[in-house]
């Protein structure tokens, strides 16, 4: 007689991938709109990002239920933040609790893969990356989801500093100009598209800079 | 009101089916600085008087935001209402976290006086002593409702409470009728002539009194000094030319005011008298 196993999993993963950029006084925060189950589409159209403070934009790909769970979560905290505060919280304090949540669920976690980027509180660009359970770092750019594997080894050919061992210390933020590195993530996803088949249909872009954030879209290929 | 043998305990009636410990809360209430509420179709407004310590203190905080479409004015021991105003703040992202919409002011404002009654019926507890002015807007429209520390509430066109409310409640008496269709200016101007009534003479500034409004597509929101001073002035003229016209009639108002408040003195004194929770 084996041992039953369970045949349930509050687990689904819906595919897509994130990515965020750090500049020196910008952040660039993009995530495809496909969400999927198994090989079907279940919507073309669903956004990834969520806005948790003025300068604080989080992306999440894997399973969106617990995504939006974690996002409602994160958006109480911030108003009760705001009322005994008088103030927004800032990138890096998102960064903190963002991580204190996830670990709180450490033994039935939120499926969810995040990547957080914004302006730290002088204005320069930050991304924090995230596993499962709420390890993090603060990077100057970092991917997550099913096309990160494919994404991330693009972005260090194009992007990574040298080692932070060498001195004089290096900026872990990119010397990349706003408008370069947004047509970097474009082009990141349409090659993204073409062989991950969880990655697709319109890739949504979100800037935060000193002006607010401005948010645009893309299409990708729809197969 | 004078100390007699039931008055030690919330918890023990009086002969004449008072809670006394109850209505020394709502002295507390009285004595605290003016809190004055007053709403139109569209739009609350709430306005307090500041009343600091000394003057090297800075004075405390008496208006609360508790969410985008409520707002809360206190009058009384400050303490107590930012620990209800917390509670408040609490209740509605609780609310707006599992329905996805705004807590509607009827009901927060229900689970406040559930709060208040049972401070009223535990031997281990005291009543809270403050009053608070729910400013809100829902589906259903504007609203203003007062919480009483005995955990009883009402809805009110306009109200005030604190310290020389009675002034701002003849002044609120005599214009109400029109609120419901004041524009949003027109309403912030009737808080403030209803502010300066209680201040009775001193200089009228804007670092005296705090305003607050919520209205249709206007989440709730502190006015800045500034604009609370520009329209002090721009009314201040005007206030003065009204006074003469005003004044027969305000005669008239406070004669008429005066006379229930003092048959209530009467019956606060005599055991046989109508207990204030009643009114």
């Amino acid at each position: 007689m084996t041992k039953q196993q369970a045949n349930w999993s509050p687990y689904d993963n819906n595919g897509g991938s994130c990515v965020a950029i750090a500049g020196a006084d910008y952040c660039v925060v993009a995530a495809d709109t496909r969400m999927s189950t198994g090989y079907n589409i279940l919507t073309r159209d669903y956004s990834k990002l969520c806005k948790l403070a003025d300068k604080c934009v989080m992306a999440s790909s894997g399973f969106q239920a617990d995504v939006k769970a974690l996002q409602k979560h994160l958006a109480a905290r911030h108003l009760i933040y705001q009322h005994q505060h008088n103030k927004q919280m800032s990138c890096p304090a998102m960064a903190q609790l963002l991580s204190n949540t996830l670990y709180y669920k450490r033994f039935f976690p939120y499926y969810s893969f995040n990547v957080l980027g914004g302006l730290d509180n002088e204005g320069k660009g930050c991304v924090f990356t995230y596993d499962a359970v709420g390890s993090y770092e603060k990077v100057g750019y970092s991917s997550q989801g099913s096309g990160s594997t494919l994404i991330m080894p693009f972005l260090d050919n194009q992007l990574k500093s040298p080692s932070p061992l060498l001195l004089p210390a290096q900026d872990a933020v990119t010397p990349l100009v706003e408008a370069e590195a947004v047509d970097l993530v474009k082009t990141v996803f349409a090659s993204a598209s073409e062989r991950d088949i969880y990655t697709g249909d319109k890739l949504e872009i979100v800037v935060i800079n000193a002006d607010g954030i401005h948010r645009e879209y893309m299409d990708l290929r729809k197969d | 009101m004078f100390r007699n043998q039931y008055d030690t305990d919330v918890t023990t009636w009086s002969p004449a089916g008072r809670l006394f410990q109850v209505e020394y809360a709502m002295e507390a209430v009285k004595q605290g600085s003016a809190a004055i509420g007053l709403r139109s179709k569209t739009h609350v407004v709430l306005g307090c008087v500041n009343k600091a310590n000394s003057e090297l203190s800075s004075h405390q905080k008496k208006i609360f935001k508790v969410d985008d479409h409520i707002g809360v004015a206190i009058a009384g021991l400050t303490a107590d209402g930012r620990v209800l105003s917390r509670y408040m703040r609490n209740e509605c992202i609780n609310y707006s976290f599992t329905y996805e919409s705004p807590l509607p002011v009827g009901r927060l404002v229900v689970q406040l006086a559930d709060k208040a009654q049972v401070c009223t019926q535990r031997s281990w507890k005291r009543p809270y002593g403050v009053g608070l002015l729910v400013a809100g807007l829902d589906e259903s429209g504007a609203h203003l409702y007062y919480n009483c520390p005995s955990g009883n509430y009402f809805e009110y066109q306009a109200f005030a409470i604190g310290s020389r409310s009675q002034a701002a409640k003849t002044y609120l008496e005599r214009r109400f009728e029109n609120f419901k269709d004041s524009s949003r200016d027109d309403l912030v101007k009737d808080a403030l002539m209803a502010i300066r009534e209680t201040l009775q003479g001193e200089t009228f500034k804007s670092s005296i009194c705090t305003v607050a409004v919520v209205g249709v597509g206007e989440p709730f929101h502190i006015l800045d000094q500034n604009t609370v001073q520009q329209m002090i002035d721009a009314f201040d003229i005007v206030g003065e030319q009204e006074d003469p016209a005003a004044e027969p009639d305000a005669a008239a108002g406070q004669e008429a005011a005066a006379e229930p408040s003092a048959a209530a003195d009467q019956g606060g004194s005599t055991d046989e008298g109508v207990a204030p929770m009643d009114i």
